[in-house]
């Protein structure tokens, strides 16, 4: 597990290249950095991408055709590609109103889809004659600003977590770039727009949404501090968890059946799903402490802490976790997800920390990821 | 000097109401919610020996072994049944009374058995009343409350007051 602080602002969104030695994150302004990393724990900026009026929301870097796109408030989305050394920019019009919050491609990198304050999903992809990049619109029935996004594998079905607490499946067929696709779980006829699941029974904004390796499962974190897993089917069940943690922000899957989320609580925790029982089980903290030596207390700080907080504990008021703050996103680095080795947490206190799963297995007893 | 002479009737208009992407709740069947047995209770709570016409006393005859069981059964014949999906504020009101009636006739040391006794559900929904109770606070309810709130806190965490801050439909 090592952490690395790249700056004191929180770090709004980023995104890995395909070998993993560059990352692309934005430092809470206009602009995405894209940073290198150099031997040992050292990073060092090489890009500078200047085109955002506005902060920049979401970023997603495309492995196979290596392209950026970012997206941000100033209500556009830009398609980066490099050019020799320089990183170029197409504008791409997404007809929305208000900010756009999140962006991904899909896993064949023909398109993707941008989540915005204006209610809708934009889906985007390429025309060949016009070179330029078209936009459709996922519109019904999405009420409120879609916060999160995650693609199928078989490039069709999106998953959209938004503000008005559900959390939807939709069809983003584009019949001018792929053909039709074969039925899955989640249902068997897919016209563009067509709404294959809804949640019901959360009560808070959905602030991520992760489809499983396989596609045959979501599971999405909401602001009520719930984990919940749905399996597709004929009858789709939904299995929830209310955590006794504070609401998170962040979930991936990193088998078929275990999940890590974080969230505000600074650290990532890990949740077992059980398909045939239908439920899902806290795995445990997945943050190492550092072991830090037990100060014994004087008489006079004993009497203070009881005159001033009622309490004659002695717990200090330090996080323990590695982030300092609380992490926004979490990204796979190694694997994918039904096997992934590592993963990369960043969050609001500017930093990076990339967990080894192996090493967190063998250094924590009772954690079993299945 | 600087009297305005024009109409400003238009400041109080709430123009949220006529915003046609107001967000609206969707209207779950209201079920037959009535609150807790406002009768059941009171009779769980007072401390006399079993009476055989009492129905429900019968039901409950295996699990009240000894007089603190009638607190305990009490409790629980409280959370059940809350008016979270009416709108009528008097239920509410009644269920709100019932439940602070029956926070208050517990001892200080029978809190924590009493909220170790509850399932995560229920967790959540007493600190959905004791929150409740918070807000219009009585001569010493608030003491009272806080000490459940202390031990409702230990077994449901910050998850559940977030569940409470977040829910659309309160109790």
């Amino acid at each position: 597990m090592s952490y690395y602080n790249f700056l004191l602002e929180p770090i709004s969104c980023h995104a890995w290249n395909k070998d993993r030695t560059q990352i692309a994150i934005c430092p809470n302004n206009h602009e995405v950095h894209i940073y290198k990393k150099e031997g040992g724990d050292k990073w060092s900026k090489i890009h500078e991408l200047k085109e955002h009026n506005g902060q920049v929301t979401g970023i997603d870097w495309a492995p196979e055709s290596n392209r950026i796109v970012t997206c941000g408030t100033d209500r556009n989305a830009y398609v980066w590609t490099l050019k020799g050394n320089v990183w170029r920019p197409t504008l791409v019009i997404l007809r929305i109103n208000r900010a756009a919050r999140c962006v991904k491609w899909s896993p064949k990198e023909n398109k993707f889809a941008v989540g915005s304050g204006s209610r809708l999903i934009s889906i985007c992809y390429f025309e060949q004659e016009n070179d330029w990049w078209v936009c459709k619109h996922i519109k019904k029935p999405i009420r409120s600003t879609v916060l999160s996004l995650d693609w199928h594998p078989n490039n069709v079905l999106l998953a959209a977590g938004s503000c008005d607490f559900k959390c939807r499946i939709f069809s983003a067929y584009i019949k001018e770039v792929e053909e039709k696709p074969s039925p899955t779980p989640w249902g068997s006829k897919m016209p563009f727009g067509e709404l294959m699941f809804e949640s019901s029974g959360t009560d808070g904004w959905v602030h991520s949404i992760c489809f499983s390796g396989s596609g045959g499962r979501v599971a999405w974190v909401s602001h009520d501090s719930t984990v919940a897993v749905a399996t597709g089917s004929k009858n789709t069940v939904i299995s929830s968890l209310r955590s006794e943690t504070l609401p998170l922000l962040g979930v991936t899957f990193i088998t078929e059946n275990s999940l890590v989320a974080a969230g505000h609580d600074c650290y990532p925790m890990l949740y077992v799903y059980d398909e045939g029982k239908g439920t899902i089980t806290f795995g445990g903290k997945l943050d190492i402490p550092k072991q830090n030596a037990q100060r014994g207390m004087t008489a006079r700080e004993r009497f203070q802490n009881l005159d001033k907080k009622a309490s004659s504990e002695t717990e200090k008021a330090t996080l323990e976790s590695v982030h300092k703050n609380s992490i926004s996103q979490i990204s796979i680095l190694e694997g994918d997800k039904s096997k992934c080795r590592k993963f990369c947490t960043t969050g609001m206190d500017g930093g990076m920390t990339i967990w080894d799963v192996k090493t967190l297995e063998s250094s924590m007893k009772d954690l079993k990821i299945i | 000097m600087a009297k305005n002479t024009l109409s400003s009737r238009f400041r109080k208009v709430d123009i949220d109401e006529y915003d046609e992407n107001k967000f609206v709740d969707e209207q779950e069947e209201a079920a037959e919610q009535q609150g807790p047995d406002e009768a059941e209770v009171d009779s769980l709570i007072r401390q006399y020996p079993l009476r055989e016409q009492d129905t429900l006393q019968k039901k409950k005859q295996q699990l009240i072994k000894s007089l603190n069981w009638d607190n305990m059964a009490a409790f629980h014949a409280a959370l059940r049944n809350p008016p979270i999906n009416t709108k009528n504020q008097a239920v509410k009101e009644r269920a709100q009374g019932i439940v602070l009636k029956v926070l208050t006739s517990f001892r200080s040391s029978e809190i924590e058995q009493a909220v170790k006794s509850l399932d995560k559900n229920s967790v959540d929904l007493l600190m959905k009343y004791i929150y409740k109770g918070f807000e219009k606070p009585s001569d010493n309810s608030s003491a009272i409350l806080l000490q459940w709130h202390e031990k409702a806190f230990a077994v449901g965490g910050l998850g559940s007051i977030v569940r409470v801050l977040t829910a659309r439909k309160t109790v």
